[in-house]
């Protein structure tokens, strides 16, 4: 029995050790190497990869503060952000109208809501290139209400792409809260002379919360590190973490700030949960 | 004493698809009552008190609130209140919080609001416990805050759906006359729903006894238990024999039958419209054993006995009938009849009351 508990184990140690933090110390250790001349990296030690995030250095080697890595940090933080609260706002409806369906009827909604997770994500990406586009359904109509040029390559085709992403992450934690809730508490708010909107305010809101907390965690955090959407839908005109990343290890040829740039964009999860994991240990004891 | 009527129902039908689960109800509540909706689940009790409420809209018919029309009235805006059976109170705010809840969607004003909060924890001994929240109280107290909730907005009427059903026995009944208590003192119409015939029976001015979506009979407890008016009502409150009977004559109020026992009865009768045959019900306590055998006496053997403690319930075998007896345990406790002795019982005629098949 204890030989098990010790040698059980091993598969999932192996598991953990073998593909999350191995790969991630070695992450660790390019952004830490020299830039190698023809890509690639050389064994080093050196923070030069982060000082780059913030300083810029010309070549007579004078260092200069330069804001255009932390600008795309809060580009990225904004989109985050926005589609976090797009997604929020949405899928509270969403999931309201499926909680308070038949059970067949339920079942069918949220299989719909996870269906596009079937689907590649690629093929849903260049699908919106197509609705959003001139000759798409949204693109027609955009011409026909008089707008101009093209909705693609815009931050709202981003955004747009982002939030319907994401969007089945959020709806479900959401349908879970709001399924949980006593039918009755709907009931006694409106037999407490509560309209719709207050009930929904005063009674939904407060107990759907824990749900959207984790909807948000959910939607934040892939959202920080998207790829995306930012280079179809947006165009690659405006540059994010993920984008930078991505060309960081591609064509830019510069792993070390690659990596640096993917550690400080994993730390910004980390704050994310272990801010959340804060929040729902203060309810707890709070309860 | 004349007394205003508090709520009217007119003919009101609800139905759900296929199942009618109220068929043409009508009846008044009268200011100031306490009106118990009494029926077996399923019988429409529960969907009349939503109806009321504003929870569920009437198929068919009109219910009218002190002379207003309701049924277009959403729930948040009918001046009566609910005591829901699972209580529902609100778990994400404290005990005052869910008493001030209706008052402040009403307009109060912050003081008057706190006054009332405090004058409700009152009522309901809650004082103490005013920062709590619901999960931290046992099943009595969270019923007491659940009325305290429903009473503080000075509803015209109080619904409640069948609240003591979550409590134990003890508890149960220590929150009967609490209720009772509480109705008397705030003068507050009471309509309470219950399948539990003895709350019903000890609380209530009046009971509606309802049965698969229609009216059963409305009376006082002692009309209801006393004077069913069908075998339904007879058989659903307390325990009756109920024996196939013949008539031979019948006016108005009275009817002669002849009984399977053997005897010829005169008794009071409920919807006999001509003589054949009907039914014969008589209580267990109404026939008396051995010396307290009166009017038609007849002998018959013990076939089971039951001890329940205040009473023993005995089957006794009389003219190839078996008869349910009751009988209070008395002071001495050697008076008990084994199975298989021979015992004389008897009944008065008056006892007796017979019903159409």
């Amino acid at each position: 029995m204890r030989g098990f508990r010790v040698w059980g184990l091993v598969p999932a140690w192996s598991l953990m050790l073998g593909t999350l933090m191995v790969p991630l110390i070695i992450v660790a250790m390019v952004s830490v190497a020299d830039r190698g001349t023809y890509g690639g990296f050389d064994w080093a030690f050196n923070l030069l990869s982060y000082r780059e995030i913030l300083f810029s250095e010309d070549w007579d080697g004078n260092l200069a503060f330069d804001p255009k890595y932390l600008g795309i940090i809060g580009r990225t933080l904004l989109l985050a952000t926005a589609t976090t609260a797009i997604c929020m706002i949405l899928s509270l409806p969403v999931a309201y109208v499926i909680a308070t369906r038949s059970p067949r009827m339920k079942a069918l909604l949220i299989y719909l809501v996870t269906l596009p997770f079937w689907v590649s994500m690629i093929v849903r990406v260049y699908a919106w290139l197509i609705i959003l586009g001139n000759d798409g359904i949204v693109g027609r109509f955009w011409h026909w209400i008089g707008g101009e040029g093209t909705l693609l390559f815009t931050p709202g085709a981003m955004l747009v792409g982002m939030v319907y992403s994401y969007i089945p992450l959020m709806v479900l934690p959401v349908f879970a809260a709001i399924e949980k809730l006593d039918p009755a508490l709907l009931e006694a708010g409106a037999d407490l002379y509560a309209s719709r909107w207050t009930t929904a305010r005063r009674v939904i809101l407060p107990l759907t919360w824990p749900g959207l907390a984790a909807g948000a965690v959910l939607v934040f955090v892939p959202a920080l590190g998207t790829v995306l959407e930012p280079m179809l839908l947006g165009g690659g005109k405006q540059m994010m973490m993920g984008t930078l990343i991505q060309t960081q290890f591609g064509g830019g040829r510069n792993w070390p700030f690659g990596a640096a740039v993917a550690l400080v964009l994993l730390a910004m999860v980390v704050i994310v949960l272990v801010l959340n994991a804060r929040r729902a240990m203060h309810r707890e004891t709070r309860a | 004493m004349t007394r205003g009527k508090a709520v009217e129902v007119f003919k009101v039908s609800k139905s759900f698809g296929n199942f009618q689960a109220l068929d043409d109800v009508s009846f008044t509540i009268h200011e100031n009552e306490f009106f118990t909706l009494l029926g077996p689940s399923g019988c429409g009790k529960t969907t009349l008190l939503r109806m009321i409420a504003g929870f569920e809209t009437p198929t068919e018919g009109a219910i009218v609130l002190f002379g207003e029309e309701i049924e277009d009235l959403p729930a948040h805006k009918r001046h009566v209140n609910t005591v829901f059976q699972s209580y529902a109170l609100f778990p994400h705010m404290t005990l005052e919080q869910n008493i001030a809840f209706g008052l402040e969607n009403l307009g109060w004003d912050k003081a008057r609001r706190q006054a009332r909060v405090a004058e409700m924890l009152e009522l309901v001994h809650m004082t103490p416990f005013a920062k709590r929240r619901p999960d931290q109280l046992s099943g009595g107290q969270r019923q007491r805050i659940a009325l305290a909730r429903a009473l503080a907005p000075e509803p015209k009427v109080l619904l409640l759906d069948e609240p003591l059903s979550a409590l134990d026995l003890k508890l149960r009944q220590a929150m009967r006359n609490e209720l009772r208590a509480l109705q008397r003192q705030t003068g507050i119409t009471f309509i309470f729903v219950t399948h539990d015939q003895e709350e019903a029976l000890d609380m209530s001015d009046r009971i509606c006894v309802l049965g698969q979506g229609q009216i059963q009979q409305i009376g006082t407890p002692s009309e209801i238990y006393e004077e069913p008016v069908n075998r339904f009502v007879a058989a659903f409150i307390g325990e009756s024999n109920f024996l196939d009977a013949e008539v031979t004559a019948l006016d108005g109020e009275r009817a002669r039958i002849r009984t399977p026992l053997g005897l010829e009865i005169t008794a009071a009768h409920k919807g006999l419209t001509d003589t054949g045959p009907a039914t014969m019900s008589l209580r267990p306590e109404k026939i008396g054993l051995e010396e307290q055998a009166v009017g038609n006496v007849m002998t018959g053997t013990v076939r089971a006995r039951n001890y329940m403690g205040g009473y023993t319930h005995y089957v006794v075998e009389t003219a190839g009938v078996e008869l349910r007896v009751s009988r209070r345990n008395g002071l001495s406790q050697a008076e008990s009849y084994p199975v298989g002795q021979e015992v004389r019982l008897g009944f008065r005629d008056d006892s007796v009351r017979i019903l159409a098949q």
